[in-house]
């Protein structure tokens, strides 16, 4: 790139284009965003451009915060669920479980097995549709229209296992503390081979489509790189360190839910360019469901025996004869269960949820059909009372779509945190873009910001 | 080296400036003095047998409303370290006082501390010396008051500025 050359300089504007390789040294200021078509997510990059080259880029954000730091201080620990949620929407149930993983290693307590096995398995469905929705966006930007509704084709097949697990697609709100909301339904097992079976042939397809592609690799290879000491000083965790060939893995370096019991493979690249990325996270998707799969057929606890007395009663009939003080015989009678909430009953609950009195809320049967669990109910529910971890602090990680995604808490003792950080995996990733982006053209703005993977929920919290 | 070895090595390396340390829940913490941090954050990196070659988190935590710590320095400003050839962590924390909120910034160790600590200066009001753009990265420029601090009420409005007319 040229220098200025100060003396001589033409002061008229110039135009997009113009001045490349003229030696003139005038750079044109060049926003794309907040909200760009080429930009998926809410972010601003001023860009500094000598013809068509980026001299200088800043990167501004925090066009979607809305405190959830803050707003997780003034409630109960359940409470934060939700809002965890929408931090990485795109795969809300890792975000769910490592929140609730973060308070369990604060309160001390353990969950079931079946609870590990089913974090981990719906932890991996969530991050096949992460990189699917990735992959798919990034392609789509550089023209490859067909492959992003492909992949968004195989992310709705995994959505609606999402969907049949959770009731909800995207604020699925399903982790609790100490476990989650329900049991898997029934026949969840063969729903999802065969999900993964059209996942497969998804990613059989995209990789014919794309992987060896002439246009792609043109734009992919070589574009955006970082190397390998720069990533690891830039704090990057997840495929855009793998793609230098560092195979750290929050799944593998610390094990936590039900990944030592699975066998899988770090993938990793050398070369750190957006086409090393791809292919880290397209390997990653078969690792992922590879786990999925071993962790389903692996899944303790094996079928409810249920020999209750009596019929299965409607819920609203069953907390109308609890309220009357109707509880005599009621705690053996069943409840019949909307299909959103099947995998909820006492046995079911029993299954996924610690048995901690001072943490996980009973299951309703309980709670309406008697008084010790209507007190352990309002124990856990009234103002100033709830789960309430001994004073300190505890961070725990896990392996989110895009890296480490850690939670940091801290109690002070009573029901509600005291503090509660989320280190935000893509935040690193989106402080070294103009570091990815100064130097080449504006055009390879686009591929390199669609490898980064930038999710405004989780990054500007 | 576990969590403990960590801690014993930072005791002997530096005498009065680790504070105080603790393992709870298994995460191996230690409490810094501010004239210490930097060369104990240095340390960290670059000893091989400490290896922290990453800064993994950096934030903050205002303990005004913390039972037993009313009195006490108001601000934690906390360094989550990672070593990727030994896979070991460690959590420093820097205790500073409201009315002398500044710690030494780690820009020249770690880039990414640039962006982390914008963010913990946005949030809590707390300054990093030697920074080279300390300004906030999730609010705007316009925005009074550091909404993380406890006494900032969560219910406060403020008007949402444009961009200049």
């Amino acid at each position: 790139m040229p220098e200025p050359t100060g003396a001589g300089v033409t002061t008229r504007e110039f135009m997009l284009g113009e001045g490349s390789g003229t030696g003139s040294g005038q750079t044109l200021q060049v926003g794309v965003g907040p909200a760009h078509p080429a930009m998926h997510g809410i972010i601003r990059i001023t860009t500094e451009l000598d013809g068509e080259y980026i001299r200088k880029a800043d990167v501004e954000i925090g066009y979607l915060h809305r405190a959830f730091e803050k707003d997780c201080e003034v409630g109960g620990y359940n409470n934060a669920i939700p809002y965890t949620d929408r931090l990485n929407y795109v795969s809300p149930l890792i975000n769910n479980f490592a929140y609730a993983s973060a308070v369990e290693k604060l309160l001390g307590i353990e969950v079931t097995e079946r609870c590990r096995y089913i974090r981990t398995v719906m932890a991996e469905i969530s991050r096949v549709c992460d990189h699917l929705t990735c992959v798919g966006a990034s392609a789509m930007e550089l023209g490859a229209f067909t492959v992003f509704l492909y992949m968004i084709k195989a992310r709705e097949y995994l959505w609606e296992l999402v969907e049949d697990v959770t009731g909800a697609r995207l604020t699925i709100s399903y982790g609790r503390v100490g476990g989650v909301k329900a049991d898997l339904p029934d026949g969840f097992a063969a729903k999802v081979t065969s999900a993964f079976k059209q996942t497969r042939d998804v990613l059989d397809e995209v990789h014919r489509l794309l992987t060896g592609n002439r246009i792609f690799m043109d734009r992919m290879i070589g574009v955006g790189a970082l190397t390998r000491e720069e990533t690891i000083a830039w704090g990057i965790t997840g495929p855009l360190l793998r793609a230098v060939g560092v195979g750290y893995d929050v799944r593998r370096a610390s094990p936590h839910w039900a990944y030592d019991r699975v066998e899988f493979e770090v993938p990793t690249q050398r070369d750190g360019d957006n086409y090393a990325r791809y292919l880290v996270r397209m390997a990653e998707m078969e690792q992922s469901m590879r786990i999925a799969e071993q962790a389903l057929s692996a899944m303790p606890g094996g079928p409810i025996n249920v020999d209750f007395a009596g019929r299965p009663l409607d819920p609203a009939a069953y907390v109308d004869q609890g309220k009357q003080g109707k509880t005599e015989g009621l705690l053996l009678v069943p409840i019949r269960l909307s299909p959103n909430l099947q995998g909820q009953n006492r046995p079911a609950w029993e299954r996924v949820n610690a048995a901690d009195k001072r943490v996980v809320l009973p299951p309703k049967e309980t709670t309406y059909g008697s008084i010790e669990g209507l007190m352990n109910h309002f124990m856990l529910i009234m103002e100033g009372y709830g789960i309430r971890p001994p004073m300190g602090e505890a961070y725990f990680a896990s392996e989110g779509a895009n890296g480490e995604l850690g939670f940091y808490v801290i109690s002070d003792g009573s029901d509600r945190p005291y503090r509660v950080r989320c280190r935000p995996p893509c935040l690193p990733p989106v402080a070294a873009l103009s570091r990815m982006i100064e130097g080449e053209m504006i055009a390879d703005l686009v591929p390199t910001f669609g490898s980064v993977n930038m999710i405004g929920g989780e990054l500007d919290r | 080296m576990s969590g403990s070895e960590i801690l014993q090595r930072l005791r002997d390396r530096f005498a009065v400036g680790v504070v105080e340390t603790h393992e709870q829940r298994g995460d191996a913490t230690a409490v810094v003095d501010r004239g210490a941090l930097l060369d104990v954050l240095r340390f960290c990196r670059d000893e091989p047998a400490m290896g922290f070659d990453m800064l993994m988190d950096l934030t903050a935590a205002d303990y005004l409303r913390y039972p037993g710590r009313e009195d006490g320095p108001r601000f934690e400003v906390v360094y989550l370290l990672h070593a990727l050839p030994h896979n070991h962590r460690v959590r420093l924390k820097v205790r500073v006082d409201e009315d002398d909120a500044v710690v030494p910034s780690a820009v020249d160790l770690w880039p990414i501390a640039n962006w982390l600590e914008r963010e913990v200066w946005d949030m809590f009001g707390v300054r990093f010396a030697g920074h080279p753009d300390l300004r906030r990265l999730l609010m705007y420029e316009e925005f009074v008051g550091h909404p993380l601090r406890k006494d900032y009420p969560i219910n406060r409005r403020q008007p949402l500025i444009g961009p200049k007319a």
